[in-house]
């Protein structure tokens, strides 16, 4: 069963008023438990929208959304607990840290959820044990810390409520390479080691590439797409006439197309590339393609 | 929720009460307001909202603007127009009981009730009128003379206009910290006094954090523009003085008049 489902969710801001605009438009999908899932489409596209729908933040004008079988609005309320089971990490979630320690802050969404005082110890020293969060950096004030550690503290403040789904929207944004790589890989690290569920939502095609295994594209408020990453940079035709981007191999695989070397496989990450390429090499004994070029 | 404050907001538009110069809407609400005060009886104060509603139908607002913006002081006016009721001395029309209604109370109660809301409405003439730079811009010209005195006029007219330029940009920081702590469990809704009011911690410190870190940013991005101060700045649009201008604050003027002559016939 899948864990998060919607079907033909539909989103208006404004309803009845001159400003009225439809953020999410029917859109119906499925998710799969374990999964780790990108979402692009442009700005304004209504990512973020679509994805404040899976924690209750916002409720549906019309269609509905399933946790786990459940329809998360058949009672009056938002399905109790739905925002722990759901963790959603905003876009810069370093803005909404507020507590004197690193700890303190990462316990508020623990402390929530009613959990005593052991359980929420645990919870957090082992969240910042996965995001390497020091303990000395646990007793320091958030206030202190680097804008990629702030980030990591953030996140962690979410992790730690144990959601089955966590959801990052643009985990990234405003980060070094090095940061964005750091953060990357703890969530798929975390990904792993807890098999929770994680949708990405970010602007770059490379991160989705190395890291979604299905991408949602959506494209002026509706879903234009939902497939394997492979099958989605497919279309990069379509893709980049949205106005998104693709990989840049799978650009520099696209011109070698055209200028006849073809690779019956799409590429998209630079490692598969390599593979692939050196296999062509080896194939063709290298002289067939210093000739070619 | 917090998108439906409506006081200090602008309506743009291209009324006769829109193009009139800022300066002259300050005054003459400023004589409106005299107007309320110093009427003292049914009469007198008739005129004054009379003076109100003929400026207000000039502006082509919708009135259902105007109900929104005073949706919000309605409790406080209801709650002391009752106070005024009950502890009024007078001759008693209605008794039950302890409690006991006064035609004074009456008369003051309904007298206090269109006192405030045309204050209300006639301040609420000039801000949906007038861009919060046109209003800044005149309170800073009309305080000129101030300068004679060391009094910081351009200063205090510009802390007036970054105030007026960021409650838009910090409600919206408000909204999404609050959807961010909720993302993470926290609970607005329930709870008693105690617990409601730590509630809203996890938003104010973000949120003041995040406004003094503006606040920074923006005091670079003014020097990195060479601002330095009003002296010898220049202004892009000069406003120019209008006959209209004069006509409107004559109106005002002679309805002032009226007013008080009314009294003193009255009396």
């Amino acid at each position: 069963m899948a864990i998060l489902r919607t079907e033909n969710l539909t989103y208006i801001y404004g309803e009845g008023t001159p400003f009225q605009k439809t953020a999410v438009d029917n859109v119906t999908l499925e998710i799969q438990k374990g999964e780790i899932i990108g979402v692009i489409g442009h700005t304004g596209s209504g990512k973020s929208t679509l994805i404040q729908h899976f924690n209750g933040l916002l409720k549906p004008t019309s269609g509905k959304v399933f946790f786990n079988g459940v329809d998360i609005w058949a009672g009056k309320k938002v399905l109790p607990d739905l925002r722990f089971k759901v963790g959603l990490v905003f876009q810069y979630p370093e803005y909404q840290i507020f507590e004197e320690t690193v700890y303190k802050d990462i316990a508020y969404g623990p402390s929530n959820m009613k959990l005593d005082k052991d359980e929420i110890k645990r919870c957090v020293t082992e969240t910042a044990d996965i995001l390497g969060i020091t303990s000395d950096m646990l007793n320091r004030s958030p206030f202190e810390l680097s804008g990629g550690q702030k980030r990591r503290v953030a996140i962690a403040g979410v992790m730690a409520m144990r959601p089955e789904v966590l959801i990052l929207d643009e985990p990234t944004a405003g980060l070094d390479p090095r940061g964005r790589y750091t953060i990357l890989e703890l969530i798929k690290k975390y990904n792993k080691t807890t098999g929770c569920t994680v949708l990405i939502v970010s602007h770059s095609m490379e991160d989705m590439a190395e890291y979604a295994q299905r991408i949602i594209v959506m494209n002026q408020s509706g879903l234009f797409c939902f497939d394997k990453t492979a099958d989605v940079f497919a279309r990069s035709e379509e893709i980049s006439q949205m106005g998104l981007d693709v990989p840049q191999i799978t650009k520099v695989f696209n011109e070698l197309k055209k200028s006849g070397i073809v690779f019956d496989d799409e590429i998209y990450t630079v490692r598969y590339a390599k593979e692939k390429i050196l296999e062509y090499i080896s194939r063709r004994d290298g002289t067939g393609l210093c000739s070619k070029i | 929720m917090l998108k439906d404050i409506t006081i200090g907001q602008y309506f743009p538009g291209n009324s006769i009460i829109h193009r009139l110069d800022a300066r002259f809407k300050i005054i003459i609400t400023i004589i409106f307001i005299i107007m309320l005060f110093v009427a003292d009886g049914f009469a007198s104060i008739i005129i004054g909202v009379i003076f109100m509603i003929m400026s207000y139908i000039l502006t082509r607002i919708p009135v259902k603007l105007m109900f929104k913006s005073l949706r919000p002081v309605i409790p406080i006016l209801f709650f002391t127009a009752v106070l005024n009721v009950f502890f009024y001395e007078g001759d008693v029309i209605f008794h039950l009981w302890f409690i006991k209604i006064t035609d004074e109370g009456v008369k003051n109660a309904s007298f206090m009730l269109i006192r405030v809301i045309s204050l209300i409405v006639g301040s609420s003439i000039l801000t949906y009128t007038t861009s919060p730079v046109a209003l800044t811009d005149a309170i800073e010209r009309l305080m000129s003379p101030l300068k004679k005195f060391k009094f910081p006029v351009h200063e205090i007219a510009m802390m007036m206009t970054i105030a007026l330029r960021f409650i838009p940009t910090l409600i919206e920081e408000t909204d999404k910290i609050i959807s961010a702590q909720k993302a993470r469990g926290a609970d607005f809704e329930n709870g008693n006094l105690k617990q409601r009011i730590s509630a809203v911690i996890p938003v104010i410190i973000p949120l003041f954090v995040s406004a003094f870190k503006r606040a920074e940013e923006l005091a670079i991005a003014m020097e990195c523009r060479c601002y330095h101060g009003g002296e010898g700045r220049t202004r892009l649009r000069k406003s120019q003085i209008k006959i209209s201008d004069f006509t409107a604050l004559a109106c005002s003027i002679a309805f002032l008049a009226g007013i008080i002559t009314t009294d003193y016939l009255l009396k």
